[in-house]
């Protein structure tokens, strides 16, 4: 009898998932012991960390996407659909139009939902780079922005790409210089917390990038509405900032499927952090930006936590007791400006280090967003 | 166990969570509460104990108590 491993979500996770386990589990596959089906709602995968750039023309929202057949190992069942429903106790999934799909294994990459309508006026009055709408309108919208107040919000944790926020301002700071216009343009940064960033070391870093940038850094500021007519930002602190062009990191969801499942109350898959299992169903793992894991939303995190997943699932196809773990290992890059960068690399309870921005490592950055697809084909 | 007087009308379990995840839980919380809503804070990271109270003083709530419990804390919050 055939084994079904099923996958739903066709981001990095998935189709990482995908191809790895294409290759691990090749004679299985072949001799049809087991079968594969990555179900994905759109023909296209998307690498997100693209976006970040089109605000300032340096790539287009097609850059980022390419069809998903093209990336995932022939001998996957891609299914362009979607899921409208998790029944863990009877294995099964419900699809568009209420067809079934048994599985075996299930494991879930759905991401996470930009909700920008959860603030009032965010929609209205913000811009973002953190979908390919959002960062032409935002692209549009710099090409025209010739003076005024720039204010990056950080609306809510956790976001998608929690370096993304900083390394916007730092850019902007650049792009504004680049064209003899950052006199003319204030640029101010807003974070929940008491400093400008979740992790201690990327704080003081772009703290002190901040100071010596002249961009205003405004901690402990959780935005509480947009009044997109007057141009004012409010927060649950009580201040205001006045702002010409906002730029508002929205607030993000997990899935209602999850919470529909009984995988979790809030959205975000409840998993052991080691085996990204999850807690409150057999057989059901979860990996990206769903998996309620404490370290960033990131792109890397999904790539690495596949490798664990699909080693843990070859083992339990063949009988095995799977013994792959994920130790919690994140790698960021961090643009400092428009030529220069810096990354980070860490795992659970360590502070990452940050090193000094340099020339190389921004170039370094531009390669690897060129040879990720050679990630989401499994191969490195 | 350590007792407190305080009955909370919302509890957020933050245990296991690492910074800035308890604060934010409590963020939202605060965000959608009613004034005089006594909210009981569990957490386990120590950093809790310095950022709450710092940020309960930014946004102008009360900080009411805070109970060492076996292996977390409990920090009693009022909003206003």
């Amino acid at each position: 009898m055939t084994e079904t491993i099923a996958i739903v979500g066709g981001g990095t996770g998935g189709t990482v998932l995908a191809n790895r386990l294409a290759d691990e589990l090749k004679p299985e596959l072949e001799s049809g012991d087991v079968e594969v089906i990555l179900v994905s709602d759109g023909e296209d995968h998307v690498y997100k960390p693209t976006f970040l750039y089109v605000p300032f023309g340096k790539k287009t929202v097609d850059d980022a996407k390419r069809p998903l057949a093209d990336l995932v190992d022939r001998r996957i069942d891609i299914r362009n659909d979607r899921v409208e429903a998790i029944d863990t106790d009877d294995k099964r999934l419900t699809l568009r139009d209420g067809r079934p799909l048994r599985y075996d294994y299930l494991t879930l990459g759905l991401g996470a939902q930009l909700v920008p309508d959860e603030l009032d006026g965010l929609a209205e009055g913000g811009h973002h780079f953190y979908g390919p709408e959002g960062a032409q309108r935002l692209r549009d919208e710099l090409a025209d922005f010739t003076e005024g107040h720039l204010v990056l919000s950080v609306i809510g944790t956790p976001h998608m790409c929690p370096a993304a926020p900083v390394e916007f301002v730092l850019m902007a700071d650049a792009w504004f210089r680049e064209r003899g216009l950052r006199e003319d343009v204030e640029i101010t940064y807003t974070y929940p917390i008491q400093r400008a960033h979740a992790i201690q070391n990327i704080a003081d870093w772009a703290s002190a990038a901040f100071e010596e940038r002249d961009i205003n850094l405004e901690t402990f500021f959780n935005a509480d509405e947009v009044d997109p007519d007057e141009g004012v930002l409010h927060s649950m602190e009580g201040k205001e900032l006045d702002y010409d062009l906002l730029v508002g990191i929205p607030p993000h969801h997990g899935s209602d499927l999850v919470v529909d499942a009984g995988l979790s109350e809030d959205g975000w898959v409840d998993v052991d952090k080691h085996t990204l299992e999850a807690t409150e169903a057999e057989d059901v793992y979860a990996l990206g930006d769903i998996a309620d894991v404490p370290t960033s939303k990131a792109g890397s995190v999904a790539h690495y936590e596949a490798g664990v997943v699909a080693d843990r699932l070859a083992s339990h196809v063949r009988g095995e007791t799977p013994t792959a773990t994920y130790q919690g290992k994140t790698i960021c890059f961090i643009e400092a400006g428009m030529d220069e960068a810096t990354f980070v690399d860490f795992e659970y309870g360590t502070q990452p280090t940050v090193r000094k921005p340099s020339k190389p490592v921004h170039w370094a950055k531009l390669g690897y967003n060129e040879s990720y697809w050679l990630t989401a084909r499994g191969l490195l | 166990m350590s007792e407190t007087e305080y009955d909370p009308d919302v509890t957020i379990d933050a245990r296991g969570s690492t910074c800035p995840g308890p604060l934010m839980d409590l963020i939202g919380k605060v965000k959608e509460a009613d004034p005089g809503t006594v909210i009981e804070l569990q957490t386990s990271d120590s950093g809790s104990k310095g950022d709450v109270p710092e940020w309960l003083d930014e946004a102008g709530h009360d900080l009411l108590e805070v109970v060492e419990q076996d292996d977390y804390w409990s920090m009693y919050v009022e909003t206003n």
